[in-house]
């Protein structure tokens, strides 16, 4: 899918790749961009909310699409989390973003995913959230923390 | 309360070596759904599930979890006790149930 311009310049990116069922990455890929923030000196409770993103969105893309790119643009302002997959798309997003809704076969649920929490938990933790998908095309969702309060 | 303490009060099997056995305890967790953990769990918690696969390591780290706790004595991969002792965290196994286990934690925990 097209990647959409930002309204801000970004500073400092980070990128992974993550493929089908590449379950490790894509927790792996969260526990570091936390070091990372860390590192910054961010502030914990916008750290813990970025983790929580980063983890649902590349697992969403680990359990739905064949593969994806996460993306993570850090900016003074704000930080954004991209997940541009190829897969087989949402067809619709309002039944997906509700609580308990999940199409993850039996076998990754018995792994403990796929409880529909997902995006829910990311919505619940994003200020912004955009969701843009494609049936058979794949799917692009962006979801951004300002550093300022709520 | 430590880790090790807790594994020695309650007769938990350490599988992980002296990993982590210093960190401190605050709290505890008891969930088999990853999201529900990433969502709700604190830090310095020990998670109490029967999830055994290696994506459980990747949930620890990112949470910051003092142990994870296996109960029913339900057999780990060697592989997934390796990458923890790679990763720094500590599984610990008990014979009773995730209920029993839980309240066990509640009232170790509330007692220090």
């Amino acid at each position: 899918m097209a990647v959409d311009t930002f309204q801000f310049t970004p500073k400092i990116n980070l990128e992974f790749a993550i493929r089908e069922k590449d379950f490790f990455v894509a927790g792996e890929s969260a526990s570091r961009v936390k070091k990372t923030l860390q590192q910054l000196g961010m502030q914990q409770e916008i750290i813990k909310r970025v983790a929580v993103i980063i983890y649902e969105a590349a697992m969403n893309v680990a359990i739905h699409a064949s593969h994806g790119m996460l993306r993570v643009f850090i900016s003074p302002e704000a930080i954004t989390i991209e997940t541009d997959d190829a897969g087989g798309g949402i067809p619709d997003v309002d039944l997906a973003m509700k609580e308990g809704y999940s199409t993850a076969t039996h076998e990754i649920r018995e792994m403990g995913f796929g409880a529909g929490m997902g995006l829910p938990n990311i919505r619940q933790c994003a200020d912004e959230l955009k969701i843009d998908s494609k049936v058979g095309v794949g799917t692009l969702l962006q979801a951004t923390v300002y550093f300022t309060n709520r | 309360m430590k880790v090790g303490e807790l594994a020695s009060a309650l007769g938990l099997e350490v599988l992980t070596g002296n990993v982590n056995l210093d960190r401190t305890i605050q709290s505890g967790y008891t969930s088999d759904l990853l999201s529900d953990v990433i969502a709700n769990i604190e830090e310095d918690a020990v998670w109490i599930t029967i999830q055994r696969h290696i994506n459980i390591l990747g949930v620890a780290k990112l949470k910051d979890i003092a142990a994870i706790l296996i109960p029913n004595n339900l057999q780990l991969d060697q592989e997934v006790i390796d990458k923890a002792r790679a990763e720094s965290i500590a599984i610990l196994r008990g014979r009773n149930t995730a209920f029993e286990l839980s309240g066990l934690l509640y009232n170790a925990l509330k007692e220090v």
